[in-house]
């Protein structure tokens, strides 16, 4: 399976090897730089590289390439995820996943490589296991073992490993027990020039922070179960009985996990809570143009729309922007053409707008790209599908835990609207 | 010399060192005198006493490890810290070792003794990282030792050790391929294995080892097919990716009608439509026909265990691991009838809001699977809009999918989608949309004349590479109809002083020359620009300047006679090889001179031959002919170890050869005591289907998994299988059932003679035990008694009315009085084994456990009806709510608890009358399991109140303990009455040690300090082995963990009863069945850490005895010595 990880930095540096069996020399990622080069953006180095003898499966996160070396046959989307749990699993432990903290915690970063594959096959995998085995570096017993020279492996093997649990490690042990459920949705849309959307989908996650004394059993209902079209789960998360009574049935791993993740059907009723009016027009004959983007509140439901930036890519003949915000702050890269325009809060009393000119180069031609606005935004205390957990219950210990479901709602990866140049004669 | 000198200030004289100075290089001191210090200072502190410079040491190597640097003249110094008690100095050593181990096999031959040892080490965890370490360095020489030791790990009974043998497989294979035949055996042994934990682990080592051998895979399918809901997200992949393989060469295939009417419907017809092409037409078509035919004799009916594949995959559809949900899916594909595969589209689009890589490769699998299916996706199109923010690659994917899905209905929404896409400033993007509107416009011909008019706009855009884009289609499309189109030609000819891209200058110059009939006048102009800009243009340019002129100079000679000489002169003395080649070729044919041969007659025939128009063809077209998913199938080329997916059989093999005989795990309790000849096979075989069939709709897990479980004694007797369906069977219909009975009647039939016969057997030898009586006065009295007990019993009790009720109650409650019962009813039923209502086999299995007790523990049955209300009743409540949960966890159902004997219990003092004011509390373990949690023990106390005023608020406080220790407290006592007694249960978690649980006892008004400190017998709970097992659980405990003790036994206590009952009562062991009768065996294991307990009494002559005492805590072992030695000598 796996047979050796690159670490590579922005720069194309190797940073971090490690191999599982014999050691693949590090020139195998000169292919990885050839196509690195190839590619006009970063995260266009195509994830799967054939080499005469190996091929290399690489991700990108935080800048960082993570680059398998493999040597046979495998479904190049277990090492994709392996890769992405490596970085999950990295952030878990040092908050951060960057080169400097990667550098700064080689060893625990060595050692739960060991630990998450034998022999290039996933072994230890589920971070509360992990934890077991390797304590995550903090301040306090970073002080404390280099004063005591004591270690951060964990001096118990695990026994989660080896439980009925796999997931849960056991004596946990607080004496606050409590149980946070955030809600949060995504909306992902694309929203044509006039402002109609084209399609929107609603995709939901549900994040948990469980500090629970013992074995609890949990239980958690919805008040409108319907609205979920496809779920997935966490694997604590009992499915028959999610198939049959639509409840969530789980004994919690401790701390943080994503409990489960869910799609909101009905692609129509999505009411994307901000609309964006724009205005860009350049005349012929001059080197100016004039720009006139105005933001608005839409079925908030009462909730103030929050943190909305707004951002662009103006079109390449773009030279430079002076424009005017009736509030926030904005930014225009001449360089990249990026625009961006941090809000804050909408005040529906008051529409946030931003007007101004740009300027052309002269002589140059009228730009003919349509660009398009992304739009993030956060909205607390909703769930724009409506979805609302009815009930949390525990079972299997006798204390009563502190319980709280938090929702939000927030802009996905891409709120897009797409935005029409009108050049007048 | 000098430099040498130097070197030796460098060292400071240090004489310890004591190399001589010549063993270096005198330069080295120079030149790399930094490096060579810091591995100098390396090697002192490896070499210290300190763990602390130790750790500091290796962090430093290991880090130097991770930056590549080469670390290996370390070695010696640190191999030999391979032995470091640190554990972090020890894993940090191992990371080094199998590093460097391969480049210096000599000195890391070093270490294996260390990993021989830990071979052996009482603790799993232990022994697992030795074998796993041991197999990870790549060292030939060492290739038996790993064999044994792989074969040994095995055979474990720890499944941990188990999965790590399986890993270790595919190592030992690629370090040497010869041993492949012994792997072979142990693959074929652990796939036999029924733990979740291996089944991953052993399938992946089957794949790199012995793909081809299917064969292994038959009696294990089922299994594994039932096991897969519960594996942990990477087996799952490669089990499910297995299956499939297997899957296609036993089971047929289910869209066997449709495929054909597929095939039939889509009849293509190749380019060059000739006569020989309609034989083949007309052969193929009866061929089909016959086919079909041969269909419609057989209706086609899906094999169960096909099914079984299809069901309990699809749930996983629901994982959060995208490759779990892209294994089923490439299932569903491949395996599934066409009316269901549809089920893996919502998943499918689901992934594509995951990271861009899995994104890219779901794309890929999609990509392919719209060109078979493309109905499956139709309804998601819209999720295959793009978004200006995705990366290129992903859009140019999104692309092909989208085009793949266009057809009639939605052909104007995607153009309308296009047209946007035309307008985006990322220009690979903006090329690859034109190449996918040309697609649409050649599959579906309603929008064609469209589609060119579109492109034809973008001729005059104002991006040369969207234009020169635009002009590579346009030419395709034309080919379609040139006629209607010779406007767009001259057009076209125009942009020839314009576009400067070489493929669109030379598609141009080819529609030129193709139909230069429809544009007479404009060709010959324009062959005489190119023939001035010849030398400037591209290669593929000037390859079709030469056609041009080689196509005018055909048709139109007058023209351009001079012009197509002059072309093929600069041609002539071009440089590269091809150009000059085709210049000499095309003039031999076109122009005529004596020599021309008979071909320039055809030259006009050669080179203006209707030409058939391109097909636009995905490139994902047969690209399913690889297993999706796989690597192979995105890079469309075959990879390394790439297993091919097999076509479906004609006809399906013997389904037969899945059949796993039952024995094997429901009766692997009677596996010694008889054999099934007088049960047919076939009924095994369906019976057991059926319940795998229920297995299934439990929930998502179960108590199957706690079963066979690492940590339940279980394990080791393979019988986890049979504790599943009890587990099952409990949850579905409660406590006790007998609506289930009749479901498995003829099963529990069997079961029951399996049963006498085994009571027969027991019997047998119970009869040959020589006992201080003789056999007839103990076997009468052994009756005598029962009929006594059994009177008693029904005049006390009334709660035993009905069997069913006995059977359940004796099953969820334990506690003594009905323990007895039970047995008195088996053996009741054993008497009238033919006229009993079959009943579970589950229920008699725990039925047998007690009455082997009993059998040797008659004298144990003093009427002491121990006091046990509370535990009871919070025991009983306790499953009910996890009973009608539908979730319990807890295994209370087989708990080996209702094995102790009841009068062993031994009441200790918690608090005096005196010291409590009134309040004395005494407790006693109470050998039950402790329902809320399997670690803790059991302690139930017993508050008496013998003041005058009531006590309040009983309850404990402030507890103390030690780490690791852990307490469940008891329930508050609200009120006890002057004179009152009142009982309640607490959990102690204490950890295996004998570390005392201080803590307050609280009334309303005063708090008393208390500390309960168990004695080592109470630290465990029995468990049941069979003499076997004894034997090889022994055998894996020798050395220190074996405590060997003479001593001579008190006068009382020399008859076997007797040894046995005082063993039992001085700590929680089970007796384990013994052929021989001068000795005694008892098994238990550890409550926290599961540890195995084994204590054996041999006799000898005039009350000599031998106690040997096996344990992997040798703490324990040598605190129970002691008081077993106390309890038999006094």
């Amino acid at each position: 399976m796996i047979h050796s990880l690159f670490l590579v930095n922005a720069s194309g540096d190797i940073f971090l090897e490690k191999h599982w069996k014999s050691v693949v020399s590090r020139s195998v990622c000169d292919y990885f730089f050839e196509a690195q080069e190839r590619a006009t953006e970063p995260e266009n180095v195509p994830p799967v590289i054939p080499t005469p003898h190996h091929y290399l499966i690489s991700v990108l996160r935080h800048r960082i390439y993570f680059v398998a070396v493999i040597q046979s046959e495998v479904p190049p989307l277990f090492v994709i995820e392996f890769l992405h749990r490596v970085v999950d699993t990295f952030q878990d432990y040092f908050g951060v996943c960057t080169e400097a903290a990667i550098k700064d915690n080689v060893v625990v970063v060595y050692e739960l490589l060991e630990e998450m594959l034998d022999n290039g096959f996933p072994l230890a995998t589920e971070s509360n296991i992990l934890k077991e085995l390797i304590k995550p570096p903090t301040i306090l017993r970073t002080m404390v073992n280099t004063i005591t020279g004591s270690t951060n492996v964990g001096e118990q093997l695990p026994t989660g490993q080896l439980s009925v649990v796999p997931w849960r490690r056991t004596g946990v042990k607080y004496t606050n027990n409590e149980a946070y459920f955030d809600v949060v949705e995504e909306i992902d849309a694309i929203i044509d020039k006039s402002g109609s959307t084209i399609t929107a989908e609603i995709q939901g996650v549900i994040d948990a922070c469980v500090k629970l004394t013992g074995m609890p059993d949990l239980t958690l209902s919805f008040m409108n179960p319907r609205l979920l079209d496809d779920v997935s789960f966490h694997p604590c998360v009992r499915f028959k009985r999610w198939e049959a009574e639509r409840i969530l049935s789980f004994i919690p791993p401790d701390g943080n996990f994503r409990l489960l993740s869910y799609h909101v059907s009905s692609q129509n009723l999505v009411a994307i809570p901000v609309y964006v009016k724009h205005n860009i027009t350049f005349r012929e004959g001059s080197s100016q143009g004039r720009f006139d983007l105005t933001l608005g509140p839409k079925q908030t439901m009462g909730k103030a729309v929050e943190s909305v930036l707004v951002s662009s890519q103006l079109p390449r003949g773009v030279l430079n922007a002076n424009l005017n915000p009736s509030q926030g702050t904005y930014t225009f890269d001449p360089v990249t053409k990026l625009l961006s325009w941090d809000v804050g809060k909408i005040n529906p009393q008051k529409l946030p707008s931003l007007k101004g000119t740009m300027s052309l180069q002269a002589g140059a031609s009228k730009p003919d790209e349509n660009p398009t606005i992304n739009i993030q935004f956060k909205i607390q205390q909703m769930a724009i599908s409506g979805l609302k957990v009815n009930r949390l219950d525990m079972y299997g210990e006798k204390y009563k835990p502190f319980k709280g479901i938090k929702y939000m709602t927030k802009a996905g990866k891409s709120v897009l609207q797409r935005m029409h140049i009108v050049n007048c004669k | 010399m000098s430099a040498s000198s130097a070197f030796n200030d460098e060292k400071g004289g240090s004489s310890s060192v004591g190399e001589p100075e010549y063993g270096h290089d005198p330069a080295s001191g120079g030149i790399f005198s930094s490096d060579y210090k810091r591995h100098d200072d390396l090697k002192e502190m490896l070499d210290s006493n300190k763990d602390s410079l130790k750790l500091e040491a290796m962090k430093r190597i290991v880090a130097m490890i991770a930056r590549g640097k080469n670390a290996s003249d370390l070695f010696p110094a640190v191999v030999k810290n391979v032995a470091c008690k640190n554990i972090e100095v020890k894993k940090l050593v191992y990371v080094y070792l199998v590093r460097y181990a391969e480049e210096q096999q000599d000195l890391a031959l070093l270490s294996i003794s260390t990993f021989q040892r830990g071979l052996k080490d009482p603790n799993q965890l232990i022994r697992a990282s030795a074998l796993r370490v041991l197999s990870s360095i790549r060292v030939t020489i060492i290739v038996p030792i790993m064999m044994l030791a792989i074969k040994e790990a095995a055979s474990d009974m720890s499944p941990y050790v188990r999965k790590t043998a399986a890993h270790a497989i595919p190592k030992l294979y690629s370090l040497d391929p010869e041993q492949k035949d012994q792997l072979i055996e142990v693959i074929e042994k652990l796939l036999a294995d029924k733990t979740t934990l291996v089944a991953g682990s052993v399938v992946m080592a089957f794949e790199e080892v012995c793909p081809e051998r299917i064969d292994l895979i038959h009696k294990n399918y089922r299994k594994l097919c039932n096991l897969l809901i519960d594996v942990e997200e990477w087996g799952q992949v490669v089990i499910i990716n297995m299956l499939t393989r297997y899957a296609r060469t036993q089971f047929l295939n289910p869209n066997i009608n449709e495929s054909l009417l597929e095939e039939g419907g889509g009849g293509e017809k190749t380019f060059y439509g000739s006569d020989e092409d309609e034989d083949e037409d007309e052969e193929e078509k009866e061929k089909k026909a016959e086919v079909a035919a041969m269909a419609k004799r057989k209706p086609y009916v899906m094999d169960p265990d096909h099914r079984l594949l299809l069901r309990n995959t699809k749930p996983l559809l629901q994982s959060r691991n995208a490759a779990v949900v892209m294994a089923v899916a490439q299932l569903y594909f491949h395996l599934a009838p066409k009316a269901e595969v549809g089920v893996i589209a919502k998943a499918l689009v689901r992934l594509l809001r995951s990271h861009s890589e899995v994104q890219y490769v779901v794309l890929q699998n999609v990509a392919t699977m719209t060109i078979k299916r493309r109905g499956m996706f139709e309804p998601y199109l819209k999720s295959f809009y793009i978004r200006s923010t995705d990366p290129t690659q992903i859009k140019v994917l999104k692309l092909e999918v989208l085009t793949n899905l266009a057809n009639e209905t939605n052909i104007s929404t995607i153009l309308r989608e296009f047209q946007t896409y035309i307008k985006s400033m990322d220009k690979d993007f903006v090329a690859a949309t034109i190449q996918a509107i040309g697609r649409c416009a050649t599959n579906i011909g309603e929008v064609r004349d469209t589609c060119l008019n579109g492109l034809v706009q973008l001729l005059s855009n104002r991006d040369e590479l969207v234009v020169a884009e635009s002009v590579v289609v346009i030419k395709k499309l034309l080919q379609m109809q040139p006629e209607k189109h010779s406007d767009i030609i001259k057009h076209m000819a125009k942009l020839t002083d314009n576009i400067q891209v070489p493929m669109a200058r030379a598609s141009i110059l080819w529609l030129i020359g193709e139909y230069c009939e429809h544009v007479p006048k404009i060709a010959p102009d324009v062959l005489r620009k190119m023939a001035k800009s010849f030398t400037n243009e591209e290669d593929i340019v000037k390859l079709q300047i030469i056609n041009l002129a080689a196509k005018l100079y055909l048709t139109n000679s007058k023209q351009t006679k001079l012009l197509t000489q002059y072309v093929l002169n600069l041609a002539k003395y071009d440089q590269n090889y091809d150009i000059r080649d085709r210049a000499r070729f095309i003039r031999q044919l076109i122009v005529p001179t004596e020599k021309s041969g008979a071909l320039s007659k055809y030259a006009k025939k050669l080179f203006l031959a209707l030409k058939p128009a391109p097909v636009l063809e995905s490139p994902f077209k047969d690209r399913d002919h690889f297993q999706l998913g796989s690597l192979s199938h995105l890079l469309n080329a075959k990879a390394g170890g790439y297993q091919e997916l097999p076509d479906w059989p004609e006809a399906a093999p013997d389904p037969s050869v899945r059949n796993v005989e039952v024995k094997e795990s429901v009766f692997t309790l009677l596996e010694r005591v008889t054999t099934l000849t007088s049960v047919p096979e076939w009924t095994k075989c369906s019976s057991r289907e059926k319940r795998k069939e229920k297995k299934v709709e439990k929930p998502f897990y179960s108590d199957s998994e706690g079963e066979s479980g690492p940590t339940e004694s279980a394990d080791s007797e393979s019988d986890s299988a049979s504790g599943s369906e009890s587990g099952s069977g409990s949850e579905e219909s409660g406590s006790g059932s007998e609506s289930e009975e009749s479901e498995e009647g003829s099963e529990s039939e069997e079961e029951e003679e399996e049963e006498e016969e085994k009571d027969k057997k027991k019997k047998k030898k119970e009869l040959k035990k020589p006992v201080p009586e003789t056999e007839s006065e103990q076997s009468s009295e052994e009756e005598d008694r029962k009929i006594k007990r059994k009177s008693k019993q029904r005049k006390s009790d009334s709660e035993s009315e009905s069997d069913e009720d006995e059977e359940s109650e004796s099953e969820s409650s334990q506690s003594e009085s009905e323990d007895s019962e039970s047995e008195i009813e088996v053996k009741k039923k054993k008497k009238t084994a033919e006229m009993k209502p079959p009943s579970k086999p589950v229920k008699k299995e725990t039925k047998k456990e007690k009455k082997e007790m009993s059998l040797l523990d008659l004298d144990d049955f003093e009427p002491a009806p121990s006091p046990q209300v509370t535990p009871v009743n919070t025991f009983l409540s306790n499953s009910l709510v996890t009973d009608l949960e539908g979730l319990s966890l807890s295994d209370s159902v087989l708990s080996p608890a209702t094995i102790a004997p009841s009068s062993v219990l031994k009441n200790y003092e918690l608090l005096h009358r005196i010291t409590g004011e009134g309040l004395s509390v005494e407790y006693c373990f109470s050998r039950q399991p402790f329902s809320p949690d399997a670690n803790m023990v059991a302690v139930q106390m017993q508050f008496t109140n013998s003041a005058t005023s009531d006590t309040k608020n009983l309850h404990m406080e402030d507890v103390k303990l030690q780490s690791g220790m852990r307490v469940k407290e008891f329930p508050e006592i609200e009120l006890l009455s002057a004179g009152e007694t009142a009982m309640a249960v607490m959990g102690i978690d204490f950890c295996d040690s004998t570390q005392a649980a201080n803590f307050q006892l609280c009334t309303h008004t005063r708090k008393f300090f208390v500390s309960i400190q168990p004695p080592v017998g109470e630290l465990m709970r029995p468990i049941f082995l069979t003499e076997n097992e004894f034997k090889k659980e022994q055998g894996q405990l020798m050395g220190m963990n074996e405590i060997t003790e003479k001593l001579t036994l008190d006068a009382k206590c020399r008859n076997e009863h007797a040894i046995v009952q005082r063993v039992t009562t001085a700590a929680n062991l089970s007796r384990v069945p013994c052929g021989s009768d001068k000795e005694c065996r008892f098994a238990g294991r550890t409550v926290t850490s599961s540890s195995l307990v084994l204590v054996t009494v041999a006799t000898k002559e005039e009350g000599a005895a031998q106690l040997t005492v096996n344990c992997e805590k040798m703490v324990i072992g040598t605190m129970l010595v002691k008081d077993i030695l106390l309890a038999l000598t006094q």
